[in-house]
């Protein structure tokens, strides 16, 4: 208890150095919370992009029912399809209308007749996508094939780049968050300097001298982290209608609660260790 | 309980703090470190607190060998050991009560319990009044007395004392050995370094002289004409080890 009381005496004695120590983690955590929120939708756009069908095979307007359920039943037989949805051309009409329905003049000008019915496909491997379009694109029922595979290697190849940055400006800037507080702690040391010089003639261990100064780097990570925590929260809460509007369809908004307070566990965990770091490598440095 | 040998200190200029100094202090002595400035008092104090290690020699503390002494255990050893240190080191953004109370804190003795030993030895310095001032308000003999406290609260066996009555008037100065003289009847052994010959003379103790970081003479009472410490101490007869010495030498010492 008296060591938390040293600890909060230090950090009300020096509050600017507290503020700077604060200030520097909470951009650290902040940025965090922005990557990981940008990771996690990135990862939700991917499964989302995954889920949809990934080749759609439009058929020609004169092709017979029996004629595609041939083709359906040929294609699950190669053990190369996860699923496969017959769309009719009623079913293509009443997905049309419900697309466009803000738009009665688009509505009037489409009945079911010119609408083609269509195969939704997707493969067990991502890999297997170029010869079903291919084995698809050499049958005569088909008049079309849209393919989907370039979106989502494309969102996948970027969501890794992402990762790769992200993770690296997250060192760095653990990195220079550990410096600052080295620094700042190691100034507190230096100012405390007599005062521990007497602490320790009058008996004190080295612990008993080292606990506060430990504590006061943990402090000031938990207050960046709830703090930055608290900023990319807000900001993210205030920003979730646009976001939804731009990204429509794609179920990413809003974050799960459990997300959200998961993260914050994680960046608190994530302070300790850091503020334990510095305090510990200011100790090692400024008390010998 | 304390015992020097052969112990010599040397700087890492090449000067000698101290040279071949071998004493002992029994347990519940009362013994005056007298010597001129530079003579090497406080380095004594110094390397009885592990403060500093000797060049040379051997400590041996409350049968605790000093210089072997892990320094995990440095801390138990000065926690046996109250301090009085000449330029008192008490802490000027805490309070009296705060100085004081610091030795049990590091103990991590209860509050309550502290509060209690902390009002206790106040009162018997005769500062608590000034529990809640901060050093700055107090006068020099108050601060001695403070830092006196602050030496005492852990109930030490040993008290070192360096020049607990520097820069105190007379009166003030005699008070201050007084109350050592008291503690020391408790009990506690007491080195007092100290520059003031009127001291020395009035209270019948035990003298060691220091020169040049040299053992210059270990004076002795042998004869206390005086159960309790008063100012006349006219007739005290000294006896000196290794050899006696004139009453004019003795004023050399200081």
């Amino acid at each position: 208890m008296k060591t938390f009381k040293t600890t909060w005496h230090n950090i009300r004695r020096s509050p600017y150095q507290a503020f700077a120590a604060v200030f520097v983690m909470t951009l650290t955590f902040l940025f965090i919370s922005f990557f990981t929120f940008l990771l996690y939708g990135s990862t939700k756009a991917i499964s989302y992009f995954e889920s949809r069908p990934q080749v759609t095979a439009f058929f020609r307007q004169e092709v017979k029912q029996t004629d595609i359920d041939n083709l359906k039943d040929s294609l699950m037989k190669t053990d190369k399809i996860s699923s496969i949805k017959f769309v009719s051309k009623e079913d293509a009409l009443k997905i049309y209308r419900e697309q466009n329905k803000n738009d009665p003049l688009l509505l009037e000008l489409v009945t079911a007749d010119i609408l083609p019915a269509s195969l939704e496909i997707s493969t067990v491997k991502i890999e297997d996508l170029s010869e079903i379009n291919n084995t698809l694109k050499d049958s005569p029922l088909v008049s079309e094939v849209v393919f989907q595979k370039d979106v989502v290697s494309v969102l996948t190849s970027w969501t890794n780049a992402l990762r790769s940055i992200g993770l690296g400006l997250i060192i760095v800037l653990s990195l220079v968050s550990i410096f600052i507080m080295v620094i700042i702690i190691g100034i507190k040391i230096s100012q405390k300097k007599q005062d521990i010089e007497i602490m320790r003639l009058i008996g004190a261990g080295g612990w008993y001298i080292r606990w506060p100064f430990m504590f006061e780097g943990i402090f000031y990570g938990c207050v960046g982290a709830i703090l930055g925590w608290l900023i990319s929260t807000g900001a993210l809460w205030y920003a979730t209608p646009f976001l939804s509007l731009f990204l429509k369809g794609i179920p990413i908004f809003p974050l799960p609660l459990v997300f959200l307070l998961g993260l914050l566990g994680i960046e608190i965990i994530v302070a300790i260790v850091l503020g334990t770091l510095s305090s510990f490598v200011a100790v090692l440095r400024y008390l010998k | 309980m304390i015992r020097l040998h052969k112990v010599s200190k040397q700087f890492r200029t090449g000067v000698f703090a101290l040279s071949d100094i071998s004493f002992e202090v029994e347990k519940g002595e009362f013994v005056f470190l007298v010597g001129p400035t530079g003579s090497g008092k406080t380095t004594i104090f110094r390397l009885l607190t592990r403060e500093a290690l000797p060049t040379t020699g051997e400590i041996v503390v409350d049968n605790w060998d000093i210089i072997k002494l892990p320094v995990s255990k440095v801390s138990h050893l000065r926690k046996k050991i109250g301090v009085v240190f000449q330029d008192l080191k008490l802490l000027m953004d805490r309070t009296i009560f705060e100085n004081i109370v610091l030795p049990l804190e590091v103990s991590n003795i209860k509050t309550i319990d502290a509060k209690i030993i902390v009002e206790e030895i106040m009162e018997k310095v005769g500062i608590l009044a000034h529990r809640d001032k901060f050093p700055i308000q107090l006068s020099g003999g108050e601060l001695q007395r403070a830092a006196l406290a602050r030496s005492l609260t852990l109930s030490p066996d040993i008290l070192l004392a360096d020049e607990p009555t520097g820069n105190l008037d007379q009166v003030t100065a005699f008070e201050i050995v007084k109350l050592l003289s008291e503690i020391n009847q408790k009990g506690t052994t007491i080195i007092m370094a100290t520059h003031n010959k009127d001291i020395v003379k009035t209270f019948s103790k035990r003298i060691i002289s220091l020169n040049k970081g040299q053992l210059a003479k270990d004076t002795t009472i042998s004869h206390y004409s005086l159960k309790s410490d008063n100012i006349d101490a006219g007739n005290k007869k000294l006896e000196t080890k290794p050899k006696p010495e004139k009453k004019k030498e003795e004023d050399e010492d200081f």
